[in-house]
């Protein structure tokens, strides 16, 4: 069935154009300052996502604590519980990262807008990065508190280094699977499956640079093979989110 | 100008088929109503010409580009207001509209219009969450005009609204404002003064299509028995 409206009267009112408006696209960088500060508005207003990954993570080293029926670790195990109880934790973040623009609409707000789709991205992995940031100031000091044997403020700069390498590829691959999965109904499960197996090589790198800076006398600064990988890794993944990212957005 | 062409446009779900071989022409300025009851396709039309949904055959032209190819093209200048209103809950009338501003590159005085337009200067620092659903449609109109957008897509635009309040979101998306217009509608009465254009869907297809000055009210509720 085709039919016409009629086309050859002229449309019955002609528009006026609103002033204040350009019709000119936004800079991109404008665009992902607004998307942060929307993110960390609505992180501030619900409190959904921070307080429960930094709980999650005392609660995990409290839980080790008893379980393991030692008050102090160190070198490989130190490192390994550190890790894995920051990579869990990170995962309650990444669960999260998009569900308020998938289940307010915000998804669509952005897409129709005249905007750069890789904004999105790189504002959603710099609020993943802001809350595994927060994260760790509060799990590193309950870590050292209720599990580690040497004092941390001999491993805390070069721990700093290590950390902010793991949380950029944390960010990237979190960032990609949560875009990823929270267009599906198993969002909850599918989040963790995808990103569990790609943030491995992540615990493993930042577990391995980690382990010589959390032994008694640690030789200085974290073991540049592993810190090579970890920065190899995140640029690997931070291209391929960039690449990827566009076509999750898309239909 | 013309602003909308359809041919043969088909979408489905899965093995559903959610619209079947719509094909339609209409001038820019002009208001095309579209009929039908509820999961007839109308929201998956208004997606589809939103580019927000890529259509599994035919093609479209919006605006002057072809979609989905040329979409990049024609965002920015189609303004959506759907079911959902596309706004946060938490933040308040006025964050969320300088968010959406600052996606379009609107400045914030054209906020600050819209508020006083829309009569909610004064509740615009409370969040979303505490407002009325008359309250929310209002600035998710006031959203859907922000950047002045050429093409309005509506579902039911004036559901919630109160008298007071049509009148008021009139001037923004009523024929007045010279815009190219899609309105989803299930008011016969309602959407035919609104309409040039009228398509009836039932099921995905197009069961009436017609210049509204020849179609009866008691037409468009047949669609819905």
């Amino acid at each position: 069935m085709s039919a016409s409206a009629p086309q050859t009267q002229p449309p019955p009112v002609a528009m006026q154009r609103a002033e204040g408006v350009s019709h000119e696209p936004p800079r991109t960088s404008t665009v992902i300052g607004a998307l942060l500060r929307k993110e960390l508005l609505v992180e501030l207003r619900t409190l959904e996502s921070v307080p429960g990954m930094s709980l999650f993570a005392v609660t995990t080293f409290v839980v080790f604590h008893f379980a393991l029926n030692r008050n102090s670790i160190d070198g490989d195990e130190a490192a390994g519980i550190l890790w894995v109880t920051l990579l869990f934790a990170a995962m309650l973040g990444i669960n999260r990262l998009f569900v308020a623009d998938a289940d307010q609409g915000g998804f669509d707000g952005f897409l129709i807008a005249p905007v750069e789709r890789s904004a999105l991205l790189l504002a959603k992995a710099g609020t993943l990065l802001a809350y595994l940031l927060v994260l760790e100031i509060v799990a590193v000091p309950a870590f050292a508190l209720l599990l580690l044997a040497p004092p941390i403020s001999q491993a805390l700069p070069a721990l700093v280094a290590v950390l902010l390498l793991g949380d950029l590829g944390v960010a990237a691959i979190g960032t990609l699977v949560a875009a990823l999965a929270v267009r599906t109904r198993a969002r909850d499960l599918l989040g963790p499956l995808l990103a569990l197996p790609l943030l491995v090589p992540i615990v493993i790198g930042a577990a391995r640079a980690s382990s010589p800076l959390l032994v008694l006398s640690h030789p200085g600064g974290p073991p540049g093979r592993w810190m090579l990988l970890l920065g190899l890794y995140d640029l690997v993944f931070g291209l391929i989110a960039y690449a990827l990212f566009e076509f999750l957005l898309e239909d | 100008m013309i602003a909308l062409e359809l041919d043969g446009l088909a979408r489905n779900y899965g093995e559903r088929e959610a619209l079947s071989d719509v094909s339609l022409s209409m001038a820019a300025g002009r208001t095309l109503v579209v009929f039908g009851p509820n999961g007839a396709g109308k929201s998956t039309l208004l997606r589809i010409l939103a580019t927000l949904l890529r259509p599994h055959a035919g093609s479209l032209s919006v605006l002057g580009r072809s979609l989905p190819r040329e979409a990049w093209g024609v965002r920015g200048q189609i303004g959506l207001l759907g079911h959902e209103p596309m706004l946060y809950r938490e933040l308040s009338a006025r964050e969320n509209l300088r968010f959406h501003a600052r996606l379009h590159g609107v400045s914030e005085d054209r906020v600050e219009e819209l508020l006083e337009l829309l009569s909610m200067s004064h509740r615009a620092r409370e969040p979303v969450r505490a407002l009325s659903r008359g309250m929310v449609q209002r600035v998710a109109i006031a959203r859907a005009v922000l950047h002045d957008p050429e093409l309005l897509l509506l579902d039911e635009p004036y559901a919630n609204l109160d008298p007071a309040a049509i009148e008021l979101a009139g001037p923004l998306i009523g024929a007045a404002a010279g815009r190219t217009r899609v309105i989803c509608s299930h008011d016969p009465a309602g959407g035919l003064a609104e309409a040039d254009l009228v398509l009836g869907l039932r099921a995905g297809r197009p069961v009436l299509l017609r210049s509204a000055e020849d179609v009866g009210e008691a037409e468009i509720t047949e669609l819905y028995r």
